[in-house]
């Protein structure tokens, strides 16, 4: 048994903890203390709750914190990195529904939270936050689920609409506000549940209209709503640990949506209207009928002669090379290149994968070193000064037309400027369109030679040639 | 985030309206938990701009474990020993949140792992 000052400062070592284990992310190097230090902080934080007046379930709680032990680890270990982006949509959906049962426990027994007066009603104040951490929570949920589906294939990815679609969502939000008032001020169970249920409605809704396209910003966005979430249970309990750690969450998805927006050259509010990838006609607005254009096109033996011969390489990788499994032969691709005295770099784009950061993830994984990984800000004014541009499974991101187009719907998205090096290889199984639509005036450029074929056995083909 | 700032502010509002109807000398615990919640936010902004673009993916997976720690909320829902609804929502939301702590922290470490320096 712990006094409440006691309690209180060790929350705080805990929150310390915790932003070590996020500032410990601002290199690879500090990062594996960081994240021992975030096991630490929440070790700690668990530990003290169990001591707190009131606690005494300690067998089933043992049971529960075991079985969720072993499917959490279980999962950890075996879930391929490709898959990560639905991984962390669907701990997303956990995050919310564990928000969503807390809060409702919190208003089936509000004496033990200490939230309610001696007449066992709830103060004004708790049920606001209750109210808060319920609908935050349950838009999470279901809002997660749908990313997952989507991500998983399980949900189309192709944005859903229909006519009224946003009138109807202002509506049932409204109603949900309204419910949560009415709650605010009589506890109405009634007020309360349907509150509930039209945010666990709106949390789908609102999801569904949104393209495959654009599920790096949902997963960010969502990742975000699950730290208010966790901060407004904080509020209901007025625990600062929970308030913390819920804000640190919460701001960082923030950040990463913004950051995905950015470079995707889109607003928030764009990506939240949907809709974004169904529009067939932009193919057209392209400007040329594809398949019409003369492209030079060649084997993998001559884009391994030209790798082979040149001083310096940067390959630009997209999420068709981690689609083809490609990432390993790539690697000793890489290190053959290098022992021939290429200088070889990769370049990615901040939406190359599913998520912020996946392919950095899918290289380092295919023991790629970090060091000759380049984000986009610092490779772009390298290409004036490279031999060979590869460009392996990727469209969009190196679409002149984000350039030099302004009819363009990418029109300003910021790319990767492959065009400045002397040659550009590219590897794709045809000219088909990219996730935006478009056709890629890279591919018919006459530095530009295509390697039409899968991108494994292309660097397959490209290994041997050179070997 | 802004959506949810400004409900916070109403909240904020309604607690400090109780406030002065008590005619407390002292704040209220509420205002200390905003304080507590927009300081935090601005710590959060500073030592996320600083994470390294190449670690956001396991940025993710680890923030996904921290907003787990409702897992002391869980904690208090299932605390009394007489089972009820009440406590058997809390206990399935403990198991909720364990899975995602355990496995939030072991996918980052897996991850983190990976990433490693020539030669």
């Amino acid at each position: 048994m712990l006094s409440a000052n006691m309690t209180e400062l060790a929350y705080l070592v805990a929150s310390v903890l915790v932003i070590l284990a996020l500032k410990g992310l601002s290199s690879p190097e500090s990062s594996r203390r960081g994240n021992m230090f975030g096991m630490l902080g929440m070790g700690i934080a668990v530990f003290v709750t169990l001591q707190l007046d009131g606690i005494e379930n300690y067998t089933w709680i043992a049971v529960a914190i075991g079985i969720g032990a072993i499917i959490g680890g279980t999962a950890a270990r075996k879930v391929p990195m490709t898959s990560m982006p639905e991984t962390v949509a669907f701990m997303h959906a956990l995050v919310g529904l564990a928000a969503v049962l807390i809060a409702v426990s919190a208003f089936l027994n509000p004496v033990a939270y200490g939230i309610a007066d001696s007449m066992g009603a709830m103060h004004t104040a708790s049920r606001i936050e209750l109210f808060l951490g319920t609908f935050i929570g349950a838009i999470t949920f279901t809002a997660s689920l749908i990313a997952f589906g989507k991500l998983k294939g399980f949900v189309s990815g192709n944005p859903v609409t229909f006519s009224g679609q946003h009138m109807l969502n202002l509506i049932l939000g409204i109603i949900m506000i309204g419910a949560g008032i009415v709650f605010c001020m009589n506890e109405s169970p009634e007020a309360f549940l349907l509150m509930l249920a039209v945010a666990l409605v709106l949390g789908v809704l609102l999801i569904i209209p949104i393209g495959g396209a654009d599920m790096p910003v949902i997963v960010s966005m969502l990742n975000s709503y699950s730290g208010w979430a966790a901060a407004g249970i904080g509020f209901t309990l007025g625990n600062n640990m929970l308030i913390v750690a819920g804000a640190l969450v919460g701001s960082s998805g923030a950040i990463l949506s913004y950051i995905m927006c950015k470079a995707m050259n889109r607003s928030l509010f764009n990506v939240l209207l949907g809709g974004f990838g169904s529009d067939t006609s932009s193919s057209i607005s392209g400007g040329a009928v594809v398949g019409e254009r003369p492209v030079k096109s060649g084997a993998a033996e001559d884009a391994a002669f030209l790798l082979a011969n040149a001083r310096s390489v940067v390959i630009i990788p997209g999420y068709g090379l981690a689609v083809a499994r490609a990432q390993h032969v790539l690697k000793e691709l890489v290190e053959v290149l290098q022992s021939k005295g290429v200088k070889v770099r990769f370049a990615i784009h901040p939406v190359a994968g599913r998520m912020p950061g996946h392919m950095n993830v899918l290289l380092a994984e295919a023991d790629v070193p970090y060091d000759i990984v380049e984000e986009m800000d610092e490779i772009n004014p390298e290409f004036s000064d490279t031999d060979v541009a590869l460009v392996i499974g990727a469209n969009d991101v190196v679409n002149p037309a984000a350039k030099t187009d302004s009819s363009s719907p990418i029109y300003g998205m910021p790319i990767l400027e492959v065009t400045k090096a002397e040659h550009v290889l590219v590897v794709k199984r045809s000219l088909s369109v990219g996730y935006a639509g478009l056709d890629n005036d890279l591919f018919y450029m006459d530095k530009t030679m295509m390697i039409f074929d899968d991108a494994k056995k292309a660097c397959e083909a490209m290994l041997h040639a050179i070997e | 985030m802004c959506s949810s700032g400004n409900c916070d502010l109403a909240a904020h509002a309604a607690m400090m309206n109780d406030a002065t109807a008590a005619g407390s000398a002292t704040a209220d615990p509420i205002v200390m938990s905003f304080t507590v919640f927009i300081l935090a936010i601005f710590v959060g902004y500073h030592v996320v701009w600083n994470v390294t673009p190449a670690l956001h993916t396991p940025l993710m997976s680890v923030t996904n474990a921290l907003s787990s720690i409702v897992i002391v909320g869980a904690i208090i829902a299932s605390g009394p020993v007489e089972m009820n609804l009440a406590t058997v929502l809390g206990l399935i939301a403990v198991g909720l949140a364990s899975v995602n702590i355990f496995g939030g922290f072991m996918v980052t470490q897996r991850m983190l792992a990976m990433f490693k320096k020539r030669g």
